[in-house]
This record gives C-alpha cells, structure tokens and sequence, in this order.
C-alpha cells in the first residue's frame, strides 16, 4: 500500500496515493468533479453528527442503554424472552450468513437456502400446512398479508375480516393499514371469558352482527393461545363455522405452542401466522419474524419469498428461491406482496434453536409454558387481594389476574422492586412465565405479596 | 470446466485469482438435509403432569383434544448441529468473503462491533415496558431520530417500518390520509419505468393505480411525459435521486415544482441515498417524504435476505400522520417536544458514561393524525441499534466520505471495463450491458472468479443490464480484480458462460424445475 490513508470512513481502504491513480484513470481532476449536482440542490451545511473512535462508540451506546432499568420481566402478549442458546448467535454471526444477501445467484448461496427451506418445513410440520414462506417482517404484518390473500381469492360479495374483540392492538392496527388499499372491513367478534364465544362467533360470520344484513366474511381471525394466555377450547368448531361461510380461517400462533396446542391443519386452518422468532431471538423490543404458512391451494398467492428444491447440472438435489413470478420484482403491482427484505437471519436463527431444542425439547417447552404459568396463577391467587386466572381456562405461558387494588398502582410498586408486568385494565395484570427462571418466579410471588398485603 | 485453469482471471492488475466454493458431496448427493441426518417422532401423552415417559413420548399437562398427537423434528446433538450450520455457512458467498457489487443494495461492509452493541443485556427490553424504565431504549431512538432527518433533510422521523418496502408503504399511506385530510379524492400513484418492483407493488397495496412514467434519451424523468401523467388525481410521484441508472435526475427542483403545482406530494426512495451523503439532501430537493434504507445506506448487515429497517422522514406538514408511536424528549436541554433538525449538535459529549447531568426524559406519543401502525411494535429494534452505531462512528467526515469513495469506486470500476455503459455520468452505481452476451449467463460466469456477480437484467432499460454497485469498501486492487473478472468473461464465448458455474458448491441449477414442480419443504421431498 502506498501513501496514506485517507480521513473519512474507516471501512474505505484508500491511499491518497490510490484516490490519485484512480481519478487519473477515470479522467477527473477530483472526487467532486464526478457528481453532477446542480449548485441549486447541493448541500453545504453539515449534519452537526461527531465522529468516534471503535471505541467511543460502544461507550456511547453502552451508556445510552445503561439507562434502562434491569428489571426481572413477566412480559410477554405476542413478544417473548426465552433463552436463546448460545449456539445460535455463534452459529448465525458466521459472517458468510450475516453479510451475504437475498439469493439471487442460487448457485453460491445453497447453504443458506438449505437452511431456509429447512425452516419452511419445521413450519410444515408444525402447522401440517403444506406450504411455508422464508418469512414475513412480524405477526402483525404477517396478519395483513393473510387478509390481502383473502382479498385475492375471495367469490366476489364479501368483504368483512373479522379478528377477536380482544386483539393486540398492534396487529389490529397494522392489519388496518394493509386492508386500507383494498375494500374490506375488519371488524370484531365477542369473546366469552376468554375464548371464542360460538354463538356470538356465528352469527358475526353470518352476518347478523350488530348492523343487520351485512355481506358475507371473507376471513376470519383466532388465536390459540389468545393474547391473554388462554388456550382456545373450540378450534375446530371455529374453522368448521368458517368452511361452512367461505371464509378464510386464519390462525395466530408461533413454534413454542405449535408443538403442543392442536395442529393447525387438524382444525381446518387455512393459514396460520404469528411470530416464530419466539424461538431464535431474545427480547429484542418487539422485533419478530412473521410466519407465514398456507395450504397447497393457495400456493400462487402465497405472499413472500419460497425456496424449493431443484437439480443441478449435474442433476444433484440442490435449491433455489422458487415460483419467483409471484413478486414485485417481477410481477410489480400484480405482485401477491411488496415484501422485498425479509427476516431471513432470524429464521435461520429459529431453526437453529428449533434443532437445538429437538423435538423432545421443543414440546418439553412447550409443556412447561402450560405447568409454569398455571403453578404460578395459582400460588399468586393464594394472595390475599389477587384472584387468579381471571378466565376459567387452560393457559399458555400466560395469564390475566385480578387485583383488588389499582393495577396500575401495583405494577408500579413492582417496577420498584425490579419487576415488570403488564396492566390490561384497572384492575387486571397479566403474567408471563415465558424465559423468567424458577428462583426469580419465586420472589416475584414474594414480591408481589409485599406490594398487594 | 473440467479444466482447472477456466476461471482464473489475468486482471489489469495481473492478479490470478482461482476460486473453489466448499462442497460436500456424499453418495453422489451434497450435504444432507438436517431431516436426512435425523427424525425423530414424539408422541404426545395428555392429560398426565407425572408418570412415566418413555423414549417416544413426552407427557403433556393438558387433555388430548387440547393438543397434538405428535411432532416429528431432527433431533441432532449439539456438535452435529455445529457441524450442520457450520458447514451450510461455508456454501455461502457474503461481503466478507469478497466484492459483492449487487446493484441498487450497496453491499458494504458490516463493521462487526455492531453486533455486540446490539446484543448488549440492556438492549433486551420487552416493548410493553413502561416508559419511565426504558429510557436508554427511548434516548437511542430520539437520537437515530433526529441523526437521520439530519441526513435526510427532513423535519420528523418514524423507526416503525421494517425493511424499504414497508417504508414505502408507510409513504402511501401518509400521502392517503393527507389528501383524505384535505377531502381531496386521488387515485394515482406515478412511478418511473426503471423504477424497483416494490414502488409499483406498495402502490397498488394502498390501493393505487400505477401510472408507469417512460424515461427521457438521457435516462431521467421525461419532463414532457411527466406533464402528460401528473394531474388532480395525482396523489404522489415516486422517485429515487440518483436513479436506478447512476444518474441524478437534475430536474428535480422542477419535477418537484410540478408535482406539487398540481396538488401531490413527491417520495424519495432511500435505496440510493449512499451516493449523496453530505452532499445532498432529499429535503432539500423538495421531496416530502422519504424512506431511508438502514442495511443499505447505513451498514447493516443483509443477513441472507433481510432484517433491513426502512424509517420514514417527513416534512413539517405531513408529521401529524406518521405512525404511531413516536418518540420525544421531554424537559432536559434545548428542544422540547420536537425532533426536528438541528436541535443543538450532536450532544456527543456524555460518552464517559460516568455521571450525567441533568438528564432529559423521553416519551412516546401518537401523532395526531396518524396513520396508525405497519409493525406490532416498533420495527426491527437490533437493526436500529445498530445503524445508529454505525453513524456515530463515521459522523460528518465519515458519511461524507463514504459517498466520495463509493462515487469513485463506481466510476473507476467502470472506467477498468470493457463492457459499454450507455448512460453517464453515473454515481455510486452503474448499469453496464453485456450486450450480445446474456446477462444472466455473464453473472453465472462471473462466480468462478471469485465475486459475486452485478444485479442483472435489470433497469430495463438497458438491454441485458449488469448494475454494478461496488460500494465505497473496496479498494483498487479489489476493484481490479473485479474488472478482470468482467473482461475475462467479456471475451468468452457462450458455450462457456452457458456451462458455467463451475466452482460453486452446486453447478447451473434448473430454475424451471424447480417451479413447474414445487418441491417446498422435506416433507414433500419424501413424498416423491
Ligand atoms: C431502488 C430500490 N427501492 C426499494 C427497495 C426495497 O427495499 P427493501 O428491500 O428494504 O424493502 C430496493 C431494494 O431492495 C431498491 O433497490
């Protein structure tokens, strides 16, 4: 290397020398001399941003988030902290997978997309659904791009989604917004102490809700678990209620539950979405990976990016991303999505947490998101002032309880004392046992029997 | 290709340069699929918390119709389950094995100290938590909030979408609710031919009728053909400055004069906002909003396929929609309750992290006319910790210079060339055509040198297009070694470039094959 290195960015490897013998050979006398910038648009100020040191920076970011308090969470409606093995970070931080992109050139990128197709068929046989795309951004958009699908192939009368009267109000917000463009309606169906209310179900689905004669559902929306922890009793009257309307029945769930909880397919969902980086990603402020998996019938719409298998030249098995006619690269505004980044690395890091678990481990989980979060429901309802589980029902991982006193009042005095739960009304929290160990359960009850006695 | 010296390039630089991927070939297949090295089928036991467990079964606390019978996965002990992973990563071509001039995704370099910022304990919160408590989480936010309508020019920002396209959305959306807001009935979205698939297809998403705009000779906007299509049912134009070509489209102010003479509102695309930093902003051009793109622009990493981040800037007008929440500070120094730009410098100096002064707070808000949301939470919070790491690294200087050597490699690159480049003066990318030669093939070829091959066949607009983007990493020898690639499969003839490729792990696969009969998962392998 000859001459010095140029200030500016670190990642930029020229010499002065370099920058000089560059420009000779383009023909320019300088680097700005190659911008064609009109004077009337460029830019003379400065951002005002300093630059650091490696060093300094971790330092600045370090010291940013020192400011979050470390508080024990029992946090969880639809985003969860299991423990990631580790295993998984030093696997998926191989640089080859973290710095390489879509795969465009199949021919160099097989290791990636045999991962890929390796998850889409974990999510097969989770869900018993045949077909599963490489991802979707989160739950939320995942949802909307299950109601766009309906839009696809619906017969042409109806145009109502209906989701739960309790939902996320990420996901009823997001799927607002992905419905907006088309004209359905979402609208919401009872729940009854928990779950699905049949009756009230019904005859939403046909159409005798609060309106009168409404048009027919195009879709309808469950979830098992529910968002408050309950595990849905009446899933396959549900999707037999919704095959009976012509209605989609879109399912909302994630890897840790499917390994227990009924199987999608056995109750007569057509697609399921959710959020499988439960297993794969820590608590990470809710960012997610949207699951998406659909039956064969649909596989010209499905939304999304699809490896399958293929032959080389030398007619070995190999793979590829697939029916490719599907998106905006192609098909632009007839695609079946504008998806284009996806959450590729983080269903790698699922599969490679799903294969950590194995099969055993993965329902032993599973199983134990059931026993822990009822045990604890139970040893907080022998508070004085704390009723617990508000639903009379089975629970995933989560439940609702009743306090006596303010709810708000309560997590605060937690929060103090180094806990974070959820307020879901004046005087309901909601627990969730998912990633929190044994010994900070027990003083969390401990706790919570200082804050409410 | 049998023959070991096909593929060994002689660049300008005299470099010979041989690659051969890994490949594991067993019994005539390559690596086994995990399903292949293991399944094992679990029954599910209801109703029983005890008891006994046998080697197939796991005893579930629930009754049997509450769940499934069994569930069939590769049970792989741990070092097998390395030795998988580990070597599926060497099958895998990414930017630290070598150049990756993808067009129009500014592959660039990942600094890796990112990732342990992103991975730091106190970065794990749950999005549920109370403000009051996640004030470092809140403080990062603001900051890249106000770092990127720095950059961008633009008076307030929304982190919430996760990748460009959702961006995008994000700008269709915010350009429906203020022509709602103002009873004013619009039902077109212009979008240039050469422009990506993901504007036309957001705009359809949103409802919109997609009115396609031809380019001039030159390559730009037609302004004639811009007239033509803009009219009251105008409800935005989308564009990205330079475009898909390199170019810089030196009408904007103009363009942008007429879109708005009419009454619409003009998107930036940030997926080429790494040939302007520090040198234009899209603010400034009179765009009204804008997505930036954080793994392109802003160094995160691809990950196969994504996660990207894609926040929206908007102007002073159009902030009341963005979605909800956003962050503000509260009390503290200067600016209350805004983040706009140019809130008092960059407040860099608390890097000792030690004891900090009177600190401001932060809160989250819903503006008050928004749109809503696009994402359960609040996008792809690790990516954002880490593109607000990667600005307060480079800074000004940084920044700045990143687009001078990005500029520079793109135009050395082509000048080492012998492909035709029919539109200048490019920026930080160019689109080469591989004239008689098909572009796919050429791409195909280029692997057995050793790089990754430009994005092909793509703008259009040039016939058989190789868009080269070599990003402002690589440095001349790279970028020589680059160019020999490109001449040496420039003086081959088809049949070669048909056969190719022969040093990846797998040779040319059957696209056709692969869609005419769907193969998705191991499951239906073994149907077959
Ligand atoms: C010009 C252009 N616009 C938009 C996008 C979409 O961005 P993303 O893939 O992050 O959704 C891309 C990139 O892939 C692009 O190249």
């Amino acid at each position: 290397m000859h001459g010095t290195h140029d200030a500016g960015s670190p990642y930029a490897p020229h010499t002065d020398d370099e920058r000089t013998a560059m420009l000779e050979a383009i023909g320019a006398e300088t680097v700005e001399d190659l911008f064609d910038v009109p004077a009337g648009v460029a830019f003379d100020g400065e951002y005002g941003i300093d630059s650091r040191s490696e060093r300094e920076t971790r330092r600045l970011v370090r010291s940013i988030l020192g400011r979050n308090d470390g508080l024990t969470e029992l946090l969880g409606r639809g985003h969860y902290g299991y423990y990631v093995p580790s295993l998984v970070d030093h696997l998926a931080d191989r640089s080859e997978f973290l710095t390489s992109y879509t795969q465009y050139q199949p021919e160099i990128s097989q290791g990636f997309l045999q991962a890929l197709f390796e998850y889409q068929s974990l999510l097969v046989e989770l869900t018993g659904l045949e077909v599963a795309n490489c991802s979707m951004y989160d739950a939320a958009t995942a949802l909307g791009e299950a109601a766009t699908l309906a839009d696809r192939i619906r017969d042409a009368s109806g145009t109502r989604v209906l989701v739960p009267d309790r939902l996320a109000s990420g996901k009823r917000r997001t799927l607002e917004n992905y419905v907006a463009g088309t004209d359905l309606v979402v609208e919401t169906y009872p729940t009854d102490d928990g779950i699905v209310d049949l009756e009230g179900f019904e005859r939403r689905v046909e159409g005798g809700g609060a309106g009168g004669d409404e048009t027919d559902a195009v879709m309808v929306y469950a979830e098992n678990p529910t968002v408050r922890g309950t595990i849905e009793e009446n899933l396959s009257a549900i999707g037999s209620i919704a095959d009976d309307a012509d209605a989609l029945f879109v399912l909302g769930s994630d890897p840790v539950a499917l390994a227990l909880l009924e199987r999608p397919a056995d109750v007569g969902a057509d697609v399921v979405v959710g959020d499988a980086s439960v297993l794969g990603l820590p608590t990470s402020f809710g960012m997610g990976l949207g699951l998406f998996a659909t039956s064969e019938t649909y596989l010209r719409q499905v939304p999304g990016r699809l490896v399958g298998a293929s032959e080389d030249a030398t007619d070995r098995r190999t793979f590829t991303l697939t029916l490719q006619t599907r998106e905006q690269h192609i098909r632009r505004e007839r695609a079946t999505s504008n998806i284009c980044t996806n959450q590729a690395w983080v269903a790698l890091r699922t599969a490679i947490h799903v294969g950590a678990l194995g099969p055993r481990g993965l329902v032993e989980l599973a199983s134990r998101s059931v026993t822990r979060a009822e045990e604890l429901a139970e040893r907080v309802d022998d508070l004085t002032g704390v009723t617990a589980p508000v639903h009379d029902r089975r629970h995933f991982r989560e439940f609702v309880a009743h306090v006596d006193q303010p709810a708000r009042a309560i997590a605060s005095d937690l929060q103090k004392r180094g806990f974070a739960v959820h307020v879901v009304d004046d005087h309901e929290i909601q627990l969730c046992v998912a990633g929190v160990p044994d010994e900070r359960l027990d003083s969390f009850v401990a706790t919570l029997e200082e804050v409410v006695g | 290709m049998t023959d070991d010296r096909s593929g060994e390039s002689d660049g300008p630089g005299g470099r010979q340069v041989r690659y051969d991927q890994a490949r594991y070939v067993e019994n005539g297949r390559y690596e086994p699929l995990l399903s292949e090295k293991d399944l094992t089928r679990v029954e599910i036991d209801g109703g029983r918390e005890d008891g006994d467990e046998s080697e197939e079964t796991v005893n579930s606390p629930l009754p049997d119709d509450l769940t499934r019978d069994s569930l069939e996965l590769p049970a792989l002990s741990e070092p097998e389950l390395a030795r998988h992973y580990t070597r599926l990563s060497q099958m895998v071509y990414g930017i630290d094995s070598g150049p990756y001039p993808l067009g129009s995704c500014t592959m660039k370099y990942n600094p890796p100290f990112t990732e342990d910022v992103a991975a730091l304990a106190s970065a794990a919160v749950h999005p549920d938590r109370s403000e009051r408590s996640i004030q470092g989480t809140l403080e990062l936010l603001y900051r890249l909030q106000d770092y990127l309508a720095r950059i961008g020019g633009m008076d307030a920002v929304t982190l919430q979408p996760p990748a460009g396209a959702a961006g995008e959305f994000v700008g269709v959306r915010i350009a429906a609710a203020y022509h709602d807001h103002r009873d004013d009935d619009r039902d077109e979205v212009i979008v240039p031919e050469s422009a990506h698939g993901t504007n036309f297809a957001t705009a359809a998403l949103g409802g919109y009728d997609v009115v396609e705009l031809p380019s001039d000779d030159g390559g730009r906007v037609d302004l004639e053909a811009l007239e033509a299509a803009l009219s009251e049912r105008t409800a935005a134009l989308m564009l990205t400055n330079p475009n898909t070509l390199g170019l810089f489209e030196r009408d904007i102010v103009e363009i942008a004069q007429r879109v708005h003479d009419v009454g619409g509102l003009l998107y930036y695309d940030g997926a080429n906002l790494n040939a302007l930093l520090g040198r234009v902003r899209p603010g400034d051009m009179g765009f009204d909003v804008m997505h930036y793109n954080v793994h392109k622009t802003f160094a995160t990493p691809h990950g196969g396929g994504g996660p990207g981040a894609g926040p929206v800037g908007v102007s002073e007008q159009l902030a009341p929609f963005l979605p909800s929440p956003r962050v503000r500070k509260v009390g503290g120094s200067s600016d209350t309750g805004s983040d706009s730009s140019g809130g008092g410098g960059d407040s860099g100096d608390d890097i000792g992290g030690g004891t900090r002064g009177r600190e401001p707070t932060y809160e989250l808000f819903e503006p008050e006319r928004t749109i809503g949301k696009v994402h359960g939470y609040h996008g792809n919070w690790l990516v954002l910790v880490k593109a607000f790491a990667y600005v307060a690294r480079l800074g000004d200087e940084g920044l700045a210079d990143a687009s001078a050597k990005a500029v520079l490699n793109a135009n050395y690159l082509a000048s080492q060339i012998e492909y035709d480049v029919p539109y200048e003066p490019f920026h930080h990318e160019f689109v080469a055509s591989a004239g008689e030669q098909d572009a796919a093939d050429v791409a195909k070829r280029m692997l057995d040198y050793g790089v990754h091959p430009p994005t092909t066949k793509w703008p259009e607009i040039v016939p058989e297009a190789l868009m080269t983007e070599p990003t402002e990493i690589e440095s001349k020898a790279t970028l020589d070694r680059l160019a020999g690639a490109f001449n040496a499969v420039a003086r081959e003839d088809d049949a070669d470039l048909e056969a190719a490729p022969g040093r990846t792990t797998a040779r040319r696969i059957d696209q056709t094959s692969a869609a005419r009969t769907p193969r998705l998962s191991w499951q239906a392998l073994e149907r077959e």
